[in-house]
């Protein structure tokens, strides 16, 4: 009797433990199942290099979508990974620990804060700011990647501040025997021996950044041509989504769900990245 | 005396800079990257705070939503209702997991590493994605309809991954002598893993429980098509109702009431700050809790 109960319950952790597989699995096969036959009615490369998207003339073309996806992750990465890093950098090495205190909690916080909270903000401040200071309509990709910028910190220093705890004592120390001032021991040594967790790091936030949805549709501008300049706006593959999925149907329908296929295989390919990455950190 | 000598070290550190200039620039740079982030963090809360505040009013928490007094406490029910329902399903799923996981699985267990590889997947999946799973599974697939239901079931698919590693982590600080003392005194492993080693690890799990919840309370991109955005509490949980989060960007959206959205940004911002600061005070307690044991 208690043997039976012994075996039923551990049957009940194995079937639990399965629920992720079979998420993810449910996951890629309604995505693919209802986006793909859409993708071949358009025509695969109409639909991936198409640089029109029509839906009242049914031409559905998301090129300008993914290159919005594209150049407004790269903004953000651009913000957001030299700061993120020196942070990391200054969190594992510098600070003393009376700052570390409150400074640790604030970029735990930051990573919290949702991210309507953040569209939100940008509108009201980040917007009227790129307004005034370049003269132009203030959804811009320049506005989204700031805002995106600001949203991958956490993860960037998070992470790299892990990274860089993680590299053994005596480098640092052996640094500092052969006469290197404390910053030089950090950036030439400890820094590029803790390199493919950073780039984990960096990595994720990619991800983080091409996946960002609510913050981005409210300072992009949202305009489905392809990207003219950092001070026009820009429509991303997410925003693509959600902008239109209230009101679509038939193969425009499909076509946005074959917009989530196109930025679920990115997520997949940034995810294989970070899991490579993650074990050339662990020799 | 003290002082003089710090002030001392301070001016030899100087001089030691001014010869090493590269090293007086990463100094600089570092301090100011770090500048920056508690600027951001400081300016965003702060701005939405000053904004905000002197907006509250007890309008704003009437039981009813309708456009003269844009109530936000329906929204806010509906959070609440969405938490407990996806914590429901997730939470025992999530905790279950983590048990098979570190109890049961053997070292090079083959399903170990593919539910590894699924848990991390999922925890990079993003929100919208989730969303559009949603909708074509729950809402239209299982019939269910736009519901609070709906979202629920894609929120916790969502923060499964969280809770199952939070848990996992849990348990294994969980020192093994607990385990081999239970064992020890002739306990089998189920009741060593409900009666010694769960509770010892209830911190843990309880700490990622309560960041699972801030996640729910955050999102948007998720329930926009799953739970609708039907500004009032539905009467079953298969009725559509906005949580707190989308109620904060309809309002931003509308953009006819900013005083309104400012004060329910502050409401939002106040509420996802206290869970994670919450979430954050159990776990440093947990880590105290551990170092007390191990010594």
């Amino acid at each position: 009797m208690l043997n039976a109960r012994e075996t039923v319950m551990k049957w009940v952790f194995f079937v639990s433990a399965l629920a992720s597989i079979l998420a993810i699995a449910l996951i890629c096969l309604f995505l693919f199942v209802n986006g793909v036959p859409a993708m071949a009615e358009i025509g695969v490369f109409s639909f991936l290099l198409g640089k029109n998207w029509m839906p009242s003339g049914g031409i559905y073309g998301i090129l300008p979508m993914i290159m919005g996806s594209i150049y407004v992750t790269a903004g953000a990465l651009a913000v957001g990974v030299p700061i993120g890093i020196l942070c990391a950098v200054y969190l594992a090495c510098f600070c003393p620990k009376h700052i570390y205190r409150f400074l640790r909690p604030m970029v735990e916080l930051l990573a919290g804060i949702p991210s309507v909270i953040y569209g939100f903000f940008g509108i009201v401040v980040v917007v009227p700011l790129v307004r005034d200071i370049f003269k132009v309509q203030g959804l811009t990709m320049l506005t989204a990647s700031l805002l995106l910028g600001v949203m991958i910190l956490p993860t960037i220093i998070t992470v790299g501040e892990s990274a860089i705890r993680a590299v053994p004592g005596p480098y640092f120390e052996g640094a500092l025997a052969l006469g290197a001032s404390k910053e030089r021991g950090v950036f030439f040594v400890l820094v590029p021996a803790a390199k493919s967790g950073i780039m984990a790091g960096v990595v994720l936030g990619i991800g983080r950044a091409i996946g960002e949805t609510m913050a981005v549709i409210m300072v992009a501008g949202n305009q489905p041509r392809m990207p003219a300049g950092i001070l026009k706006g820009v429509r991303t593959m997410t925003a693509n989504i959600v902008m239109e999925m209230g009101y679509a149907a038939d193969l425009h329908r499909g076509a946005l769900i074959a917009t989530g296929v196109v930025l679920f295989v990115f997520i997949l390919l940034i995810n294989l990245l970070v899991s490579l990455l993650r074990t050339r950190e662990k020799p | 005396m003290k002082k003089k000598m710090r002030m001392a070290a301070f001016f030899l550190s100087i001089k030691s800079y001014l010869r090493n200039p590269v090293s007086l620039v990463l100094f600089l740079l570092v301090r100011l990257a770090a500048l920056i982030t508690a600027f951001v963090f400081i300016s965003l809360v702060g701005y939405m705070l000053i904004r905000g505040v002197p907006h509250l009013s007890l309008d704003l928490f009437a039981p009813a939503y309708n456009t003269t007094n844009l109530s936000l406490l329906p929204a806010l029910v509906n959070t609440v209702v969405m938490a407990c329902f996806s914590l429901l399903v997730a939470a025992p799923l999530g905790i279950f997991a983590a048990i098979y996981l570190v109890e049961y699985a053997r070292r090079g267990n083959r399903a170990v590493g593919v539910i590894r590889a699924a848990a991390e997947t999922l925890s990079g999946v993003p929100s919208i994605v989730y969303g559009l799973f949603g909708m074509l599974f729950f809402v239209l697939s299982l019939g269910w309809g736009v519901s609070i239901l709906a979202g629920a079931f894609t929120l916790a698919i969502m923060i499964l991954p969280l809770i199952l590693r939070t848990t996992e982590e849990a348990l294994k600080s969980v020192p093994d002598m607990y385990r081999e003392g239970s064992f020890g005194l002739g306990a089998g492993k189920l009741r060593t893993i409900f009666r010694i080693v769960l509770p010892a690890a209830v911190p843990g799990i309880l700490s990622g429980i309560i960041l699972a919840i801030g996640r729910v309370v955050s999102e948007t991109a998720a329930l926009i098509y799953t739970a609708g955005t039907v500004a009032k509490v539905p009467s079953t949980p298969m009725g559509s109702g906005r949580t707190l989060a989308l109620h904060m960007y309809a309002l931003s959206n509308e953009g006819l009431y900013m005083d309104k959205a400012y004060a329910t940004a502050v409401v939002l911002l106040i509420l996802v700050l206290g869970i994670n600061t919450l979430s954050g005070f159990i776990a440093k307690r947990i880590s105290k809790g551990t170092v007390a044991a191990d010594g």
